[in-house]
């Protein structure tokens, strides 16, 4: 699983934050997302989906392997 | 289609904690149909999920209040000053996020303790006075004009000032007048302040804006003053309806209440407040919108000028997406509704009202095991007229 995040569409909800902590996190100056990992590791799969989901600005691309 | 046929939006309640049951009917048999509003306009009404999420995304579809076809709530919203809950892209993004630093969600989580002791402090006080006491008066409405006062930096002091104004920016049924009256009273009011931030700045975001955009002329004091009358209006009347209605909503389902005030897990705390954000869809009044080009949407085209009227409300009980979708179930996850709206102008306080929401959930009811409704169910009153639903009252006792 490949996640690809556009960071130009991002408009800071925090909702992916929040969904997978582990693999999104805010930039301090502007709150815009960053992505920790590419790849998430076992057991974070259904938590990305969700991320990619709820995003309000479709800025989070989830690709399956 | 003949006129007789179009009705009337908004729609009356039967149950006053399910959307109306014509809108039901039209998201399950016209899912994208005209409707009539107060001045004789006949703008769409989209009120499936997955309509509602694609018009909200689609950058055809423009938030500006100022463009002939904008559905407006009524007369008066319409003359409202507001800031970039009302702009498209570019200017849109570039005013938000000049504020979404503040509005992080690690930054909020930071307020917890803070937030803790501001609903420890406000159930002591209602603990030691007489009952029935009004839960609005003394508990919903103080916590969320507290906490955004302490991050805006407003003095608390002011509040019977932006209680009142607040109270008719947000009414469907004030008049033009009113309204003019209310926004400019707010507007000049945090002119003043955030021009007083300039002069002796602290760590609030008032103060930075003072700093970082009035002192560098990269936004004026009326543009500072809607942007922050928008965030105040915004940060508390929304927060407290969700505390006064969801306590209502969980002493109407005492089982589930039961299982919330025994709650060891935040997990099913987090969980009830997505629920009571789903299952009440406080901004019942629909997301407005008008149509810059043509859009196609579930078989119907929606023309450049045309208004759009998304029933989030009702699309939160979409039974593609959500099982069973009129019954409360504080154990559904119910994380992907739509009740903070959805696309570039999702609510940017949101983070924020799931840090408060959660504190009082998890607070609330434990510390006040016998709360209990003070007045007979069907005398409870309801924010019909409201922007925002809820509660006028909720007298309680224990």
């Amino acid at each position: 699983m490949k996640i690809v995040l556009d960071q130009d569409k991002c408009v800071a909800s925090g909702q992916c934050v929040l969904a997978a902590p582990d693999v999104f996190d805010q930039r301090d100056d502007d709150g815009i997302a960053v992505l920790l990992r590419e790849h998430p590791v076992a057991g974070e799969e259904e938590s990305v989906r969700e991320a990619g989901r709820i995003c309000p600005a479709a800025a989070i691309r989830v690709e399956e392997a | 289609m003949p006129e007789t046929q179009t009705l009337s939006y908004p729609m009356t309640r039967g149950c006053p904690f399910d959307p109306p049951p014509e809108l039901t009917k039209l998201r399950e048999e016209d899912p994208v149909t005209r409707v009539r509003l107060w001045d004789g306009s006949t703008p769409w009404l989209v009120t499936r999920y997955d309509d509602v999420r694609e018009i909200l995304l689609d950058p055809r579809i423009s938030s500006d209040t100022s463009r002939p076809g904008y559905p407006h709530p009524s007369a008066a919203t319409a003359t409202r000053r507001m800031h970039f809950i009302n702009m498209d892209n570019p200017d849109h993004d570039r005013h938000r996020r000049l504020l979404t630093r503040y509005f992080a969600v690690k930054r909020l989580e930071g307020l917890r303790p803070r937030i803790q002791h501001i609903v420890d402090e406000l159930i002591d006080q209602m603990l030691a006075g007489p009952t029935p006491v009004d839960l609005v008066e003394a508990f919903a409405l103080p916590l969320p004009s507290l906490v955004i006062c302490e991050l805006l930096g407003v003095p608390y002091a002011d509040r019977d000032l932006f209680h009142r104004t607040s109270k008719t920016i947000v009414s469907r049924h004030a008049t033009p007048e009113e309204m003019q009256a209310a926004t400019t009273e707010l507007h000049e009011y945090l002119g003043d302040l955030v021009e007083s931030k300039g002069v002796d700045p602290g760590e609030d975001v008032f103060s930075r804006l003072a700093v970082e955009q009035l002192r560098t002329g990269q936004m004026s004091r009326d543009e500072i003053a809607d942007m922050g009358l928008l965030l105040l209006v915004a940060g508390h009347e929304t927060t407290a309806n969700m505390i006064a209605l969801g306590t209502l909503a969980l002493l109407r389902h005492p089982e589930q209440l039961a299982e919330v005030r025994a709650a060891d897990d935040p997990a099913l705390i987090a969980g009830t407040v997505e629920e009571l954000l789903r299952y009440l869809t406080i901004p019942h009044l629909g997301r407005r919108r008008v149509a810059l080009e043509d859009v196609e949407i579930g078989g119907q085209t929606i023309r450049a000028g045309e208004g759009v009227i998304v029933a989030t409300d009702v699309a939160n009980r979409d039974p593609e997406v959500f099982d069973e979708p009129d019954r409360f179930d504080v154990h559904r996850n119910a994380r992907h509704h739509v009740a903070f709206g959805y696309g570039i102008h999702q609510c940017l306080g949101q983070p924020l009202a799931r840090v408060e929401l959660q504190i009082v959930y998890g607070t609330l009811y434990r510390r006040i095991p016998t709360l209990a409704l003070a007045q007979p169910f069907e005398e409870v009153e309801f924010k019909h007229e409201m922007l925002a639903y809820g509660v006028h009252r909720l007298p309680v006792t224990w």
